[in-house]
């Protein structure tokens, strides 16, 4: 099942030019950008592992270019995302977040049912890559 | 090679492709007004000159032949500045980025200025992450490396300085189209840097050698830049400057044009305590007149022949 998390993700996966455009795009307007990386895709997992530090002062993408490919040879068969933070008064968050890299086999989730008193039933979703442990995950 | 009018030009020849106009080539990429500006702001060094004209037509050709599919990849742009203290390596590396920019070499065409403490760290896995932020800070543009040759250590083979000479060497050969490098440092301390590092020269295109400023040129470059602080040297004060060139010369530390920039500084500062203990009203010329006791209180001519004029 192919998650949708961020920007762009109801679209074909960007290809590289047009991941390099994004960025750009956030560069110009002077926002920091991350190259964050999980194995646990679940939309709740808001605190994604950090490749690096934040990206301050770039003049242009082919740096972070640079640093997702670096990325992607460690974690080519995880989740990455760039993110871009806009520091300015006022915002201090997030302005954009989409994912540039996914598992070659997106497993999907398990609908979990658990029974409570009453025979009432409470549903919750769990990541099926998440029964492995952590490590373990899209090998 | 490109005169600065680009009245020299001669019209391409005849191909395939029919008639290439140069010319309105060479207009269109603006880099006329870079080079003009480089013979009019710059004194002297007219080797540089020339090698900067020379690397500018041969960016233009590549720059038409990459429009027509007759060259493939990306020019090797990384330079060596060669030159003594005080002889406009820097000056030239920022009108350098101006220039790969207009053509088209360099996407963003900012200049980041370095020296070996921004690249080497201080303890084991410092050096790589200090030395790729400020490549990354760098790409789309001009890396300046000030005194090159402080990267090397042979004394020490511990030394980190050989880490960031690595990663250095690997993004000047990857990344060739991301980010143009250019060294800078005195011209025998490089060449033995060069020679311990022989993967650093084969990388480089263009070794530039800057020379020496003669005495007359650091005149016109002391008065051009006095006229852009609305100085002006009276002539008793002219004739102690040409004295004080030709005494400043022969004593250590001579650093070009540099030094000069730090003689008038304290000239300047001379002469605001002169006009100050006159303790008389002060005109507008008095204000912004070199006279010949500011700079001749100089201690470059301490111990002299050369006996300063006291003034009434």
């Amino acid at each position: 099942m192919r998650i949708t998390q961020g920007c762009f993700s109801f679209l074909p996966d960007l290809t590289d030019d047009q991941i390099a455009k994004q960025v750009q795009y956030c560069l110009q307007n002077g926002w920091a950008v991350n190259i964050e990386f999980t194995d646990d895709p679940h939309p709740r997992n808001t605190y994604w592992e950090m490749w690096g530090l934040p990206m301050f002062d770039l003049k242009d993408a082919s740096g972070v270019m640079m640093e997702l490919a670096a990325c992607r040879e460690v974690h080519g068969n995880k989740y990455i995302r760039i993110s871009a933070f806009d520091s300015s008064h006022g915002w201090e968050s997030v302005k954009l977040s989409f994912i540039a890299n996914r598992p070659r086999q997106e497993d999907g989730y398990h609908l979990v049912r658990q029974e409570r008193d009453g025979r009432k039933i409470r549903y919750t979703t769990r990541p099926y890559a998440t029964y492995l442990p952590e490590g373990e995950r899209y090998k | 090679m490109i005169s600065a009018d680009g009245n020299a030009l001669p019209n391409a020849a005849a191909d395939e492709h029919g008639q290439i106009d140069l010319r309105s080539e060479f207009a269109e990429a603006g880099i006329a007004d870079l080079l003009e500006g480089l013979d009019r702001d710059l004194v002297g060094l007219v080797p540089v000159k020339t090698r900067i004209r020379e690397i500018s037509s041969l960016l233009l050709v590549e720059r038409i032949r990459k429009r027509f599919q007759l060259s493939g990849e990306a020019p090797t742009l990384h330079m060596s500045f060669t030159g003594n203290p005080g002889t406009g390596k820097t000056t030239v590396a920022m009108r350098m980025a101006d220039i790969l920019h207009k053509l088209g070499f360099i996407r963003r065409g900012q200049l980041v200025s370095v020296t070996r403490d921004d690249l080497v760290g201080q303890y084991i896995g410092h050096t790589a992450p200090k030395t790729k932020e400020i490549l990354k800070k760098a790409m789309g543009g001009v890396l300046f490396i000030d005194e090159a040759y402080y990267l090397y250590r042979p004394e020490n083979e511990r030394d980190y300085g050989q880490e960031a000479i690595e990663i250095l060497l690997q993004v000047m050969e990857n990344q060739r189209e991301d980010i143009v490098v250019i060294l800078a440092g005195y011209a025998d301390r490089m060449d033995r840097f060069f020679s311990s590092n022989p993967g650093f020269r084969s990388r480089i295109a263009h070794h530039v050698e800057f020379p020496d400023y003669d005495d007359e040129e650091l005149l016109r470059i002391a008065e051009a830049i006095l006229s852009r602080q609305n100085y002006k040297l009276s002539t008793s004060g002219r004739d102690a400057l040409i004295a004080y060139i030709k005494m400043r010369r022969g004593q250590p530390h001579f650093s070009n044009a540099r030094s000069i920039r730090n003689a008038l500084d304290r000239a300047r500062l001379r002469q605001a305590n002169r006009i100050f203990d006159a303790k008389v009203p002060v005109s507008l010329s008095d204000l912004s007149t070199i006279d010949a006791p500011d700079i001749l209180a100089s201690r470059v001519f301490r111990g002299s022949e050369f006996v300063p004029k006291v003034e009434a």
